[in-house]
């Protein structure tokens, strides 16, 4: 008997080409935008996989080549998650984001959003009503640092002035990127705590909440509430309904994970996050509109019927967006 | 998919993901140390990056005064959001699924359900990052910034908080980490592997191939097992261990060496008969798995 002319290494003579041309193909795929593959190349990727694949089940079942099997094995799993991956251009994918994806997400979990507004506007509304009623509680809800010079104990011309102040004309636009960085950090976390059952979710947004009403209760006391209202929702509305659905997204992560239903636990936990993740990438985009409505917007729009009405087409926007049914994409 | 390959024991890291064609690739998750690896790997590009960002940023802003300033500004916060948010994001948006650190140790991230990697799932599992890698050192720097030092338990709970997410992978079979279970996903091995050349092709051994020849008794002392250890000891060509592997088999099958025959030549023309035995075996559904497999 030859021994060397073994049938596994005809296979691979008669094959080796074409491995070697899908090797040569993925590796320019690979490299991106500068090695991108012509029209027929393309067509060729997927014909070289199936081919590789099935090499990768003879060689399996008939060749004792360890090094050949690896080699198939890395080849057709590279060729696989090419094949079936996403191949979507960056342009594509944030079209249909912004055009199906992300209202689609908030849709999902309007429930939750209804649970994250409740537990916010209820949050405004008890540190509203304590702080009317006895101005000491304003204290321990605001921490010293937040208050910022707007306490109890400041006279009415003093807390007007902050509403109305345009000295700090000067940074405007780093300050509106440092807005916009803080928030989206603050929101991230906020939705990243949910998968802990919700609770440091839910206490994120009721401090936010309780803040709000907080505010509120002490200008209001003086008689500047509309006021206040103009300086707050200006940018307040695209930020605190970003918050809102940044505590919802939480939530439904969290809630998957209590109650994960019929499912086990894992496969809840990543149906959850995909719905969320896609509203939460959308906080981002909010928040980028928040920062700027609120770094430029406010300072530079002082006239207290103007930020209302920014604010009131701000928040008639977003509902829309999200909200309206609109017709399927044929 | 969540299944271990079933000829695999359950504590192995080998999954099946079966290709609509029907053919199983048989994953390889990657590992604890691995995914150290490409995590510091990938900490350290940013930290490198933010430095330069920094040190571009202040020559900046020194060199125009105060016009340009709030650009400056501008350009680094964005920039110190995008490395410490966008990073993990973007890479890993990409069609190699990775970033810089995955692709040095050969990794990418897959959908544990085997199908499309969303890039909702992307931004879930880097959103939970921001919890499981940056919160503690970030909370610990801006306290200490803020002129009021973190107390030792503080400090303390910072450590727990980190070991517990950071050691999470190794307290499950999968190796998930937060924002893998989250999102869906996990992360496999995929090297690029060379196709190394064939140990019995006719560049190889069929020089020897006349000269040696062996009868079904010496070519019947071995098993798939010992072949695959035979090909490795061939593809390394350590003189050492080439002589010890030779003179075992020559011992065990009675072979006495020609003159001038040597270890290298002597184990090709084996490995090349032994393969031709057993894979002629093969294709007669008999796989014989080591030598003391009777089939």
């Amino acid at each position: 008997m030859s021994g060397l002319d073994l049938r596994s290494g005809r296979f691979r003579t008669e094959r080796e080409a074409d491995w070697r041309r899908l090797e040569g193909l993925l590796k320019r795929a690979e490299r991106g935008r500068a090695g991108r593959l012509s029209d027929a190349e393309l067509l060729e990727l997927p014909q070289l996989y199936r081919a590789a694949l099935s090499s990768l089940s003879v060689a399996r079942a008939t060749a004792l080549d360890a090094g050949l099997v690896a080699y198939l094995e890395s080849l057709a799993t590279r060729a696989y998650f090419f094949v079936y991956g996403t191949r979507t251009r960056l342009l594509a994918r944030l079209e249909s984001f912004f055009r199906d994806d992300w209202p689609a997400a908030v849709r999902a979990i309007w429930r939750e959003t209804l649970v994250s507004a409740v537990i916010f506007f209820g949050a405004a509304v008890v540190a509203y009503v304590l702080v009317i009623h006895d101005p000491d509680w304003y204290n321990s809800i605001m921490p010293g640092e937040m208050a910022g010079g707007r306490d109890p104990t400041a006279t009415t011309a003093h807390l007007k002035s902050i509403l109305y102040d345009t000295h700090h004309h000067e940074g405007l636009s780093a300050f509106a990127t440092f807005l916009f960085t803080h928030n989206a950090q603050v929101s991230i976390l906020a939705f990243a705590l949910g998968f802990a059952f919700c609770v440091p979710t839910a206490l994120l947004v009721a401090e936010n909440g309780l803040s709000l009403g907080a505010l509120f209760a002490l200008y209001s006391s003086r008689g500047l509430g509309y006021q206040l209202g103009g300086w707050l929702l200006i940018h307040g509305v695209t930020e605190l309904l970003a918050t809102i659905v940044a505590g919802a997204a939480g939530f439904k992560i969290g809630w998957a994970v209590i109650f994960p239903g019929g499912r086990p636990r894992l496969e809840a936990a990543a149906a959850a996050g995909r719905t969320a993740g896609a509203a939460m990438a959308g906080v981002v985009v909010m928040l980028v509109f928040a920062g700027i409505l609120e770094g430029i917007g406010r300072q530079t729009i002082t006239a207290d019927w103007a930020r209302w009405s920014v604010a009131w087409v701000s928040g008639v926007i977003w509902l829309a967006y999200f909200y309206l049914p609109r017709r399927r994409a044929a | 998919m969540t299944n271990a390959y079933p000829g695999a024991a359950p504590t192995t890291l080998v999954r099946s993901l079966v290709t609509p064609e029907g053919v199983d690739l048989r994953l390889t998750l990657a590992s604890g140390g691995e995914r150290a690896a490409a995590l510091l790997l990938d900490l350290v590009i940013i930290v490198v990056a933010l430095v330069v960002l920094t040190v571009l940023a202040l020559s900046a802003a020194l060199a125009m005064k105060s016009k340009s300033e709030e650009l400056v500004q501008m350009i680094w916060l964005l920039g110190f959001f995008g490395l410490r948010s966008g990073y993990f994001l973007l890479f890993e948006l990409t069609s190699r699924a990775a970033t810089p650190g995955k692709r040095a140790l050969g990794l990418r991230v897959v959908a544990r359900d085997g199908g499309r990697l969303t890039g909702e799932a992307i931004f879930t599992r880097n959103a939970l990052r921001e919890i499981e890698v940056f919160l503690p050192p970030i909370f610990l720097i801006a306290s200490s910034v803020a002129g009021d030092p973190a107390d030792s338990l503080t400090v303390l709970c910072a450590i727990v908080w980190s070991g517990a997410f950071l050691l999470f992978p190794l307290f499950n079979k999968d190796r998930l980490r937060m924002g893998d279970i989250v999102a869906g996903t996990w992360v496999v091995k995929n090297p690029r592997v060379a196709l190394l050349p064939d140990l019995a092709g006719a560049s190889n051994g069929s020089v020897f191939a006349p000269t040696m020849v062996f009868t079904p008794e010496q070519v019947g002392a071995y098993g798939v097992k010992e072949l695959e250890i035979l090909e490795d000891v061939l593809r390394r060509r350590d003189p050492k261990t080439l002589k010890a592997v030779a003179s075992r088999i020559q011992g065990k099958i009675g072979w006495s060496p020609a003159v001038g025959e040597t270890d290298a030549a002597f184990l090709t023309a084996y490995y090349g008969a032994l393969r031709g035995r057993l894979e002629h075996r093969l294709l007669f559904g008999h796989r014989r798995r080591d030598k003391f497999d009777k089939a």
